[in-house]
């Protein structure tokens, strides 16, 4: 199939326990090279596990991850910052930072606090690309909610890795910034050859805004494959648990789950 | 710019509290009067500058910003280790062991604390830093308790030297310890300046820290023992002082609006002289010495303190 041209990121056997409860239970997967991936799946079917395992925020119990050949703890810190990025859901913050400060965060694997001209460059791009020209001096504390989760997309974009791992990146999103992320996200992979594996709720924007989904219950993964293999009813409920009503609309499938 | 401004008033403010402290009524004897008040100067400046520091680092790791080192027990095992001194030699217990060797074998005890509770924190299992307060609350209270265990046993006159230590005094003069306490924060503070920077990211959170590529545990690890090293350079000089730092960290964010730690621990150890020697100024000349400075700093920070829980309530309501 076309989407398995080539895979980095590789993982076998990943089991994580939290006491005696197993959360993730003997995974193996690859993540598809410049393309969206979502994980989908009901709560507590340890989506979010595997992504924090994924980027080493997380130590698993068992299985190993292998990224570009090695095996994910044979990394340096600093060096896997400048290949694989991170940011989970929650991005509460005290701290007086603008935009610009945060986006310049983004830098830090590369100048070690000491920002170059060719990082502020990088920054500015970041700023552009995110849409947040108007905001640069803004103090991120005195943002709303979806203005925050882009600034902190921007830095992420700013640390320019080639794998950007995002733990609900709509979440508390209104619809207008959540489709304005997604199309970021789109433009990250179509124009410069990212890779974005994301951990996402809403059914309707894995089906029109990626290309691969792994679909997780229970700690297993279930299915994983092209959207088009996955948006179907059967699956859709065999995952969830609740009836999918499935309309095609320009090539794209839209699922209707309410009153069925 | 208003930043600038205030740090030149900040200065200016030091400068003016210095030399009030010095040269308000001398009197004749101005060589006497001068080194006396030269060394309480030297103390405050040390233990100002060390609490500083201690208070504004603890604050980032932890990312909170109503904690001080005093938490984690530090001072608590200061306590116990004079008692225990003064417990197994009695009122001769500081010609048994000089000075410096208390500060010595203070100072790596502190450390081995620091030591033992990372390891039981982070060792095997992967625990968060709140486990880790945790535990320093616990152990602190332990230490307390064995302390006021032994000073009740022990013989009424010696338990008044043990008393010299647990309250904060600048009349104490310790010239012997002032050097190596001079030395030893000297040398931390080199350590540190290296290390401010991850602060900065630091005080993102711990996730955005790993993302952006900086060795968690292992800069904790470090901070943690530059913590303990700055705890006992206060601590030994002037007693359990470390509570101001709750005071002069809020003072300082308050004031100046900066998120880069390389200006905010330098700011904060100026606010901090500057409490140290006003209160001190306070306490000699207004109050003629009725009372001693951690008073009339409680006093201060208390309201403070107050001050800060009702306007956090009032921004969520």
């Amino acid at each position: 199939m076309e989407f398995e041209k080539e895979n980095k990121l590789i993982f076998q056997g990943l089991v994580k326990e939290y006491g005696k409860k197993r959360v993730i239970d003997g995974l193996d997967g690859k993540i598809a090279d410049s393309r969206i991936t979502s994980l989908i799946g009901p709560n507590g079917a340890g989506k979010s596990t595997l992504l924090s395992i994924l980027s080493r925020l997380l130590k698993q119990d068992g299985g190993e991850v292998s990224f570009m050949d090695r095996s994910l703890p044979d990394y340096k810190s600093n060096e896997l910052a400048k290949k694989l990025s991170i940011l989970k859901q929650s991005n509460q913050t005290d701290v007086k930072l603008t935009v610009k400060d945060l986006v310049a965060f983004g830098r830090f694997p590369y100048s070690k606090g000491r920002m170059t001209d060719a990082d502020w460059q990088k920054v500015r791009e970041a700023i552009v690309f995110s849409d947040l020209e108007d905001l640069t001096d803004a103090y991120i504390d005195e943002l709303s909610g979806g203005q925050r989760q882009r600034a902190f997309i921007s830095m992420i974009i700013a640390q320019d890795t080639e794998y950007i791992l995002l733990d609900e990146p709509l979440n508390n999103l209104d619809m207008k910034h959540s489709v304005h992320v997604m199309k970021t996200l789109r433009r990250l992979v179509d124009e410069l050859g990212k890779t974005i594996v994301i951990v996402i709720h809403e059914i309707n924007f894995a089906a029109q805004y990626s290309d691969h989904i792994i679909a997780m219950k229970d700690g297993k993964i279930r299915y994983s494959d092209e959207v088009n293999n996955i948006i179907r009813p059967e699956i859709l409920k065999e995952i969830f648990g609740i009836e999918f009503d499935i309309i095609e609309k320009n090539q794209k499938k839209i699922c209707n789950y309410f009153n069925l | 710019m208003k930043q600038g401004r205030k740090v030149i008033w900040l200065v200016a403010l030091l400068v003016v509290s210095i030399l009030l402290f010095m040269m308000y009524n001398t009197g004749n004897n101005l060589d006497y009067v001068l080194s006396r008040r030269g060394i309480r100067l030297a103390t405050m400046a040390i233990v100002g500058v060390s609490v500083a520091f201690s208070a504004v680092i603890f604050q980032t790791i932890t990312n909170n910003r109503i904690l001080t080192p005093s938490i984690m027990g530090y001072e608590s095992i200061f306590i116990l280790f004079q008692t225990l001194i003064v417990f197994f030699y009695g009122d001769k217990a500081f010609k048994v062991i000089s000075q410096q060797e208390n500060f010595f074998y203070a100072v790596l005890l502190m450390l081995g604390f620091s030591v033992f509770m990372y390891f039981l924190i982070f060792g095997r299992q992967q625990k968060n830093i709140f486990y880790l307060l945790l535990m320093g609350m616990v152990m602190g209270t332990l230490f307390n308790t064995l302390s006021q265990f032994l000073h009740v046993v022990i013989d009424p006159n010696e338990f008044s030297i043990v008393q010299n230590f647990m309250f904060v005094s600048f009349a104490k003069m310790n010239v012997k310890l002032l050097g190596i306490a001079a030395i030893t924060l000297m040398g931390t503070l080199v350590l540190t300046l290296r290390y401010l920077k991850y602060l900065d990211v630091i005080a993102l959170g711990k996730d955005h820290a790993i993302n952006l590529g900086l060795d968690y545990n292992k800069l904790i690890r470090t901070f943690m023992l530059i913590i303990a090293l700055l705890v006992s350079v206060s601590t030994a000089l002037v007693g359990p002082i470390t509570f101001l730092g709750i005071l002069v960290t809020n003072l300082t964010y308050e004031l100046f609006k900066t998120n880069k730690h390389a200006h905010t621990v330098w700011l904060c150890s100026a606010v901090s002289c500057i409490c140290l020697i006003a209160g001190q100024f306070f306490v000699e000349h207004i109050l003629s010495f009725s009372t001693t400075v951690s008073i009339v700093i409680n006093f201060v920070g208390g309201l403070y303190f107050m001050y800060l829980i009702w306007s956090s309530r009032k921004k969520i309501s």
